[in-house]
């Protein structure tokens, strides 16, 4: 049985016993998902009916549990999505207990702005109806844009994310579709970090200096991102302290990513919501990744995988193993 | 080292900006017991007293880092001497993964650092606020991010 099937036949098991169950649908055009709510049997039909399947899958459902709290959700999950649930319900944001969990073994999920770039020679894609006539058929991903036909291997639009992802299945799930892809082979050696820390200290500067000057501020990084759980306390948004001015600096700008990346580290799970959902591609997940990179050395800790781990910055060892005592 | 002066517009006399974060209890008595001891000591540290190294938020680093300040120096209680029992211990975690987290941003660790005075030693304090602002003069001032150029609308129009 196709996926898409068993993960149908799956979501209606799960559904009179829960509130909706959370997946994907249909976007505005053959080439975006959306989040699909379904409440009643007939609108599980919409489920990944887009052309992309699971491929375009992006969405991270996770992000809609904690205003959900109290209800009973059923959600469908990739790999790093089930780890911003695990970390949700380790930080008792959430009740384990009220989300049943339909994990299936997760191929990889397409890179918009990958694919915006390639096209951008061409024409303006985000145009409504610009892109047409999708089709996914093995490792091919053929569309009709502006009349004319391209033809793009999975594997270059794919996210960054998916290729270095250990935990393509479902970390916890209640039920599971499919047969686990084997992860055990796939190392994550951080090399995008990596690349950006062999150029000068004052060239990465200036390649944020660059990139920020970019941002709008519209916080759309902030708000799909599944553990920025403050919603109307946000500190960006506080005047006190009045950690950011209302200018259109790249400095304020900047500020707002070190805070997000501050108040994620040793609870990012990596799942890079927030690089997805700038409009702009500007490339905050780097930072979000340095710093876990940073967790991850000291504490031998990665978030998402366990709900008993205490998150490390919330607590301590007398002797640390790993941070070198100071010489002055 | 040359007397600094904050109006001498040569490099190396320039008074450099560099933010301490002084814990109550440990390091800020240990500034005291320098200062009443006669240590000399360069004058480039601004003290901000804090009452733990606990109560040090990472952001205060960082933002003070991009706002023009060249050095930032968080200084508490030894391990195990916190007032607070454990302060310390939380603040150890957070400024070393600030640390580790700064070549990303392109901004030199070394322009950081955390150190450990307790309230007697007036001596050590004398040693690393001299070591430490001699590293930052060693670095110059800190990059600066410029914002974009205006955006100008009418010009775009070709108006
Ligand atoms: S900061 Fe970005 S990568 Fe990390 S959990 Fe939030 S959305 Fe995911
Ligand atoms: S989503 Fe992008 S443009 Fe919007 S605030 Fe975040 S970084 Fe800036």
């Amino acid at each position: 049985m196709a996926l898409r099937e068993q993960l149908k036949k799956m979501i209606l098991e799960v559904l009179p016993g829960v509130d909706c169950v959370i997946g994907w649908g249909a976007g505005y055009d053959a080439l975006h998902a959306a989040p699909l709510f379904m409440r009643a049997p007939e609108d599980v039909e919409r489920f990944l009916s887009g052309p992309l399947g699971a491929f375009g899958a992006v969405q991270n459902p996770a992000l809609f549990l904690p205003e959900l709290a109290g209800k009973k959700i059923g959600l469908v999950v990739k790999g790093c999505d089930s780890r911003s649930v695990v970390q949700l319900a380790a930080e008792n944001l959430i009740k384990r207990e009220e989300v049943v969990i339909i994990g299936f073994p997760c191929e990889g999920v397409i890179d918009l702005h990958k694919l915006r770039n390639k096209l951008a020679a061409h024409f303006v894609v985000n145009e409504p109806g610009g892109v047409t006539a999708v089709n996914l058929a093995g490792d091919h991903l053929a569309l009709t844009a502006g009349g004319q036909e391209y033809t793009f291997k999975r594997d270059e639009i794919m996210a960054d994310k998916c290729p270095r992802c250990r935990e393509p299945n479902a970390v916890i799930s209640d039920c599971f579709a499919g047969i686990e892809r084997r992860a055990d082979n796939i190392a994550d050696d951080y090399e995008d970090i990596a690349a950006l820390e062999r150029m000068s200290l004052e060239d990465r500067f200036r390649f944020w200096e660059q990139e920020m000057s970019r941002c709008v501020r519209c916080y759309a990084c902030r708000n799909a991102c599944p553990l920025c759980v403050c919603r109307d306390h946000c500190a960006g948004a506080s005047r006190d302290p009045h950690w950011l001015t209302q200018a259109d600096s790249t400095r304020d700008k900047f500020m707002f990513q070190l805070i997000h990346t501050l108040h994620l580290a040793g609870r990012c799970t990596g799942c890079g919501e927030c690089q997805r959902a700038c409009p702009l591609g500007i490339p905050v997940l780097l930072l979000k990744r340095s710093l876990g990179r940073a967790v991850e050395e000291m504490f031998d800790y990665r978030a998402g995988l366990d709900t008993e781990a205490k998150p490390p910055l919330l607590t301590f060892r007398v002797e640390e193993r790993k941070i070198k005592e100071r010489e002055w | 080292m040359p007397l600094l002066n904050k109006h001498d517009r040569r490099p190396e006399h320039r008074e450099a900006r560099i933010v301490g974060f002084l814990c109550n209890w440990c390091s800020y008595g240990g500034a005291d017991t320098a200062g009443v001891g006669r240590y000399s000591q360069p004058s480039d540290l601004r003290i901000i007293r804090v009452p733990c190294s606990g109560r040090v938020n990472p952001l205060f680093i960082l933002k003070a880092l991009l706002n023009g300040a060249d050095g930032v120096l968080v200084s508490g209680c030894h391990p195990r001497d916190c007032h607070y029992a454990e302060g310390n211990f939380y603040a150890r975690r957070r400024l070393e993964a600030v640390k580790r987290f700064l070549p990303t941003l392109g901004i030199d660790p070394r322009r950081f650092e955390y150190s450990w005075v307790s309230a007697a030693e007036g001596g050590r304090w004398q040693k690393v606020v001299t070591e430490f602002t001699a590293q930052i003069h060693s670095l110059g001032p800190s990059p600066l991010m410029a914002d974009a150029p205006e955006f100008d609308f009418l010009k775009e129009c070709g108006i």
